[in-house]
């Protein structure tokens, strides 16, 4: 009896020493000293990188002081404020080293040591280069300081404790940095550099388990935004150039990023340097095309055709046109449209019930609308106008039910 | 996140490269050319000074008017294409249709009217007119009209000032006025507002120097 209890204290030690080097590993060396470079163009450079990881965005509330935190980022166990990033010594990062700055992104450690939530997406940052983390610390130190206390985050037992956070760590986390295939162009690597790490496309662009770890992130086979209840699509196997032009414009002749996507393009990608956005597209294109599996086969009803084709006559066909033929560089072509065929078909519901503008940019600086008809279409008007346009004109895909409409109706957008 | 791809881009008839083209995301609530039916909820638009509307679009993109529809419609947009926005609808100058039969008695109307024209004094409650023009069709670029507006909008609005879901600029001189109405108040202006024909020719200026500062005022930061 007293030596089972002795090796069951035993094995409790060795189960907290391998839970804490798990989550200590990766820290990197604290007393590294900065990389020396002209801090002028460090500065200018951490800009651009900020950018490319649209750090402004979730760290900044709507309407306040850049980069000063506050912003609350909706998951399902809550929800995560992003903090501070001003260089204010009390509330920001004022009193940081490069050194804490750097551990924060690649092990995702607070100064004090605290584990950080993976909100903050550290599993990505962790193949940032070490001078692109310096350059975005000197970029984040050169800002006006803001005096903004870091909201405390608003999770649910046990989420809200470090034990749990120290566990998920431990179960999905894996410090790295990012390894260039030297079989792959230069042109790959920079792209595979930029979509892994600072562009965190796979917090979005693959799918979450239970815990909200990202499954396989590297293959960005897509999956629905938690509570945001938009659809990011599977990224592989798109052809290069639509996408870089994409990423830039934010609409093409065929195509518009619209939703969360369209304020990404606003606030980063249409920012982004031609070459990067070559690369980004070069990257994803070597990346497999991942069909979502259908989850039931519907075939929409006779009935529901017939409603959903008087529907588009009166609503629609304005714009996209008799035959869903569009308007080139207004209005997205409905027929032999893709994303319009795809499985779940979250983004329509999400377009037709609450409207959508593509984003302003230089390229397309005033974009076509599309209004709301959420006050005005029932749950099964919606459902009808889209199982009838997802099989028309030689379209093909399964019916949309006025179940789905309903469950996507009320989704939380930060 | 709308990864359209489509195969062939057609093309369509020809259609109208304009602004108003551009804009039907508004009209389609706020009605054609942003003119609104007085029946609805959606205020009208057209003819609004072009400072306030741009005030009112950045407000409801970065949250200080708490309104998801509008937010996340316009998340996307930046400043220069909202000032745009606002232009377009400041330009149109457009004949309204006659107010509808009001639903109230004429007490309610009264008091509407005193509080529009006169104000309160003792309770320190600014005529609206003192702001707003002498015909309440609004003041130079920040200052809007308040008529044209359905009454389900009005009260909405007053009621939004008053419990602070709806905000301006410091000093915010619209929500210590609201605060200062009683819910009667608001009813009874909402109504008589409601009831009084837009003018034709709208008389843009104030009978005297603003009662109260304010920080939506003092132009675009």
């Amino acid at each position: 009896m007293k030596r089972a209890l002795a090796g069951l204290v035993g094995l409790s030690f060795v189960l907290a020493a391998a839970l804490w080097w798990l989550n200590v590993r990766g820290d990197g060396d604290m007393q590294a000293a900065p990389v020396a470079v002209n801090r002028a163009t460090l500065i200018e450079r951490g800009a651009y990188l900020a950018r490319a990881g649209n750090c402004q965005d979730c760290h900044t509330p709507r309407g306040a002081a850049p980069y000063s935190g506050g912003r609350g980022i909706p998951t399902p166990f809550g929800t995560v404020y992003s903090s501070n990033l001003t260089p204010d010594a009390a509330t920001g990062i004022g009193a940081w080293t490069a050194a804490e700055f750097r551990r924060a992104l690649h092990n995702g450690r607070s100064r004090d040591g605290r584990l950080l939530y993976p909100a903050f997406p550290y599993d990505n940052y962790t193949r940032i280069g070490a001078e692109d983390a310096d350059a975005l610390f000197a970029f984040l130190r050169s800002l006006p300081a803001a005096v903004q206390p870091n909201r405390p985050h608003a999770l649910r037992f046990p989420y809200d404790t470090q034990l749990a956070l120290a566990v998920w760590r431990a179960l999905y986390f894996r410090p790295g940095r990012f390894e260039p295939q030297a079989m792959q162009s230069a042109d790959w690597n920079r792209g595979a550099y930029l979509v892994q790490g600072l562009g965190h496309c796979s917090a979005c662009h693959a799918g979450r388990n239970a815990l909200g770890a990202t499954r396989d992130p590297a293959a960005l086979a897509g999956g629905l935004i938690p509570l945001q209840n938009w659809y990011a699509p599977s990224l592989g196997a798109q052809s290069p150039q639509p996408v870089a032009a994409l990423l830039q414009r934010g609409v093409s002749d065929s195509a518009a990023l619209l939703g969360p996507m369209a304020e990404v393009v606003l606030h980063s990608t249409q920012h982004l340097r031609q070459p990067d956005l070559s690369a980004m597209a070069a990257y994803l294109q070597s990346l497999p095309q991942v069909e979502a599996p259908h989850a039931r086969a519907a075939v929409p009803t006779p009935t529901q055709l017939q409603r959903g084709a008087s529907l588009y006559e009166t609503r629609c066909a304005h714009c996209h046109g008799d035959d869903g033929q569009g308007r080139s560089r207004a209005y997205v072509p409905l027929a032999g449209n893709r994303a319009l065929q795809r499985d779940p078909p979250a983004n329509l519901v999400q377009v037709v019930l609450g409207g959508a503008f593509a984003a302003s940019t230089a390229g397309n600086p005033r974009p076509f609308g599309m209004p709301p008809f959420a006050t005005e279409l029932s749950d099964e008007d919606v459902a009808a106008v889209l199982s009838y346009v997802r099989n028309a004109w030689g379209n093909r895909a399964t019916a949309v039910q006025a179940l789905d409409v309903q469950r996507w109706r009320s989704s939380v957008r930060p | 996140m709308l990864w359209l791809a489509a195969t062939a881009a057609a093309a369509g008839p020809a259609f109208e490269d304009t602004m108003a083209q551009r804009l039907l995301a508004c009209t389609g609530c706020h009605g054609k050319d942003g003119r609104a039916a007085s029946d609805g909820y959606y205020p009208r638009i057209a003819g609004k000074p072009a400072a306030y509307l741009f005030r009112q679009l950045r407000a409801f993109r970065d949250g200080q008017r708490p309104y998801a529809l509008m937010a996340n419609l316009l998340a996307p947009l930046d400043d220069a294409y909202l000032q745009d926005i606002a232009s377009h609808f400041a330009t149109l100058k457009l004949p309204y249709a006659a107010p509808p039969p009001s639903r109230v008695d004429a007490a309610t109307l009264r008091q509407g009217r005193t509080l529009a024209q006169q104000g309160d004094a003792a309770r320190g409650i600014p005529a609206c007119q003192a702001c707003h023009g002498r015909a309440l069709s609004g003041v130079g670029a920040h200052v809007p009209g308040l008529l044209g507006l359905p009454v389900d909008y009005l009260n909405a609005q007053l009621g939004a000032w008053r419990t602070g879901a709806r905000r301006a600029e410091a000093p915010d001189c619209m929500a210590q006025i609201a605060q200062r109405l009683q819910p009667q108040d608001v009813n009874a202006l909402a109504h008589w507002l409601a009831a009084q024909p837009v003018p034709a020719q709208p008389i843009s200026e104030a009978p005297g120097p603003a009662p109260l500062r304010c920080g939506s005022m003092d132009g675009p930061r």
